[in-house]
């Protein structure tokens, strides 16, 4: 089957730094995959590559055999809760019909089927009764929710999210994981930033294991090892090995 | 009171409105992409072009010296976009930097074109702090085409603006370009302020951006809303503080324009419905004597026990 997202190469720097060196792998459809790797690994800034938000040194991505700009509306993008400023003056369902933004068209104002696609995203996330709330007086899980109904939304084949279960609560964890997997069922493909290494093997069927470059892919199954978890997080993870041992 | 003004300064007063309008809606914009004071710093940087367009053409002619302080604007906003990225600098320091050094070249070049043969008798000076009658027909009408201009673009594009200054990034997937939207909005933020300066000057033409901005996020927690009230702020401060100057002769028009907004914002910071002082402080009364009232109740209970 070809590959949804192939990454040939892949370099990329922050100023002197360079934090990507010679990446390169391919995503099967309809697969799982949790990026993970320590700090300065270079986990956002490799989706940020990838989606063109960063600009890379060298290498090549591609799309369904196609470029980015091409493959744009295939792909849904949820950042970090961090990389907005929540005190924006609009509500939640607003937020997630930003989503809905590229299928309305520029310039045309949403209609009332769009608002009710939104909502019913936003109810997907159990969030339903929190359409009208300003986005300032949302918990931290709630406002994650709400940046995951506006993927939803975009109805896409790929879909990125960079550490979406970051300082989330348990409730909200539960409530993204499900529909991550509803999105699976549906044939889509997704890529997750992720933290925590306890709960790798319950949640993804792939893994890409990062430092700087990738370390190791594969199915979680068999790449998920101790020793690739070693060499991946090196003398860094002393800790973590006694805690997964 | 606008019955008895000639019919020149109906139409002044009528483009300040508009300009006031188109200046409160982009000082929105420029406030949710933390840029308040790059409007300051842009319009000090339109100075020298003023200026400089005035010396080449030897006499006041608005286009060239529009032309002139979009030019010197532009050039201000790169340096500091040039200093942000090339060096250490932070991009306050940066502003502050272009902020004075283009002023300072300003001052110096009007001192010099003020002593040359007929200099004095230019009116450069109407330029610092603004003069909203000193404005001939022309200019009337070129400055609220213009306003007209930004009026539309901020409405026809509403939902892009939004979306690009909520969350850049977001955008950037969807296929709004920021490259692009970065530089509608750089200029028209250039054109709002270089059309200005003439009847609000250069040194508080950010203050028609920045303030009605400020004061409408005190009334509101929609985006429309806001940018709806800062236009009428805008529009209200413009008009109100140019009517003021033309009831004395030679009175600038800049002042009485912030004046007019400033007090606006007073009213905003204390009666505003969102967090303004007031209802703060009502809110704050309210919750101590609930729970002064719970406290007291445990006490009875406790006592009664």
């Amino acid at each position: 089957m070809m590959p949804v997202l192939t990454v040939r190469e892949l370099s990329a720097s922050y100023r002197k730094n360079q934090v990507l060196n010679n990446v390169q792998f391919n995503i099967k459809p309809g697969t799982m995959t949790s990026i993970v790797g320590p700090n300065g690994a270079g986990k956002s800034t490799l989706l940020k590559v990838i989606l063109e938000l960063h600009p890379k040194l060298s290498g090549n991505v591609s799309f369904f055999g196609s470029t980015y700009n091409k493959s744009k509306s295939r792909i849904g993008y949820v950042p970090q809760r961090g990389s907005v400023d929540w005190d924006f003056p609009t509500n939640a369902l607003d937020v997630v019909l930003m989503g809905l933004y590229g299928q309305i068209g520029w310039f045309k104002w949403p209609k009332k089927s769009d608002k009710e696609k939104a909502l019913a995203a936003l109810s997907q996330m159990g969030m339903a009764d929190f359409a009208d709330r300003q986005i300032s007086q949302l918990s931290g899980g709630q406002q994650q929710r709400v940046f995951l109904a506006r993927a939803l939304v975009q109805d896409a084949d790929l879909y990125f999210l960079d550490e979406p279960l970051a300082g989330v609560d348990a409730a909200t964890e539960r409530a993204i994981m499900d529909t991550l997997k509803v999105l699976k069922e549906k044939g889509r493909t997704v890529m997750v930033v992720h933290h925590d290494l306890q709960t790798v093997e319950d949640y993804f069927d792939h893994v890409l294991m990062l430092n700087r470059t990738v370390v190791a892919h594969g199915a979680t199954k068999e790449t998920f090892t101790k020793e690739n978890i070693y060499r991946t997080y090196g003398g860094t993870l002393r800790w973590m090995g006694e805690k997964l041992g | 009171m606008m019955f008895s003004l000639s019919f020149n300064a109906q139409w002044v007063l009528l483009s300040t409105l508009i300009l006031g309008m188109a200046a409160g809606i982009m000082g929105c914009f420029a406030y949710w992409k933390r840029q308040s004071l790059m409007s300051d710093a842009l319009s000090h940087a339109a100075l020298p072009g003023v200026v400089v367009g005035f010396a080449l053409m030897g006499t006041k002619s608005l286009p060239v010296m529009i032309a002139g302080a979009a030019a010197s604007a532009l050039l201000g906003a790169l340096l500091i976009q040039w200093i942000r990225s090339s060096s250490r600098v932070k991009e306050d320091a940066a502003m502050g930097i272009v902020l004075s050094v283009f002023f300072g070249l300003g001052i110096m070049l009007l001192t010099i074109v003020n002593r040359m043969p007929g200099g004095n008798q230019s009116g450069l000076d109407s330029f610092i702090f603004g003069q909203a009658a000193s404005m001939v027909r022309k200019d009337v009408y070129i400055m609220a085409g213009v306003a007209l201009l930004v009026l539309l673009i901020s409405i026809i594009g509403f939902k892009e603006w939004k979306l690009f200054l909520f969350d850049p990034g977001f955008a950037r997937g969807l296929g709004l370009s920021s490259r692009w939207m970065n530089s509608i909005y750089m200029a028209v933020l250039v054109l709002i302020i270089v059309i200005g300066i003439q009847a609000v000057g250069v040194i508080l033409m950010s203050a028609l951006l920045i303030i009605p901005a400020v004061s409408a996020r005190y009334w509101t927690n929609s985006f429309l809303w806001m940018v709806v009230l800062s236009g009428l702020f805008g529009g209200g401060a413009g008009m109100v503080g140019t009517y003021i100057s033309t009831l004395g002769k030679g009175w600038p028009t800049g002042p009485f324009i912030v004046l007019a907004a400033s007090s606006l914002f007073l009213v905003s910071l204390a009666f505003g419905v969102r967090k303004g002082l007031l209802v703060v402080y009502l809110q704050q009364r309210a919750q101590k004597k609930i729970h002064v009232q719970s406290m007291s109740h445990a006490q009875a209970t406790e006592r009664g026990r």
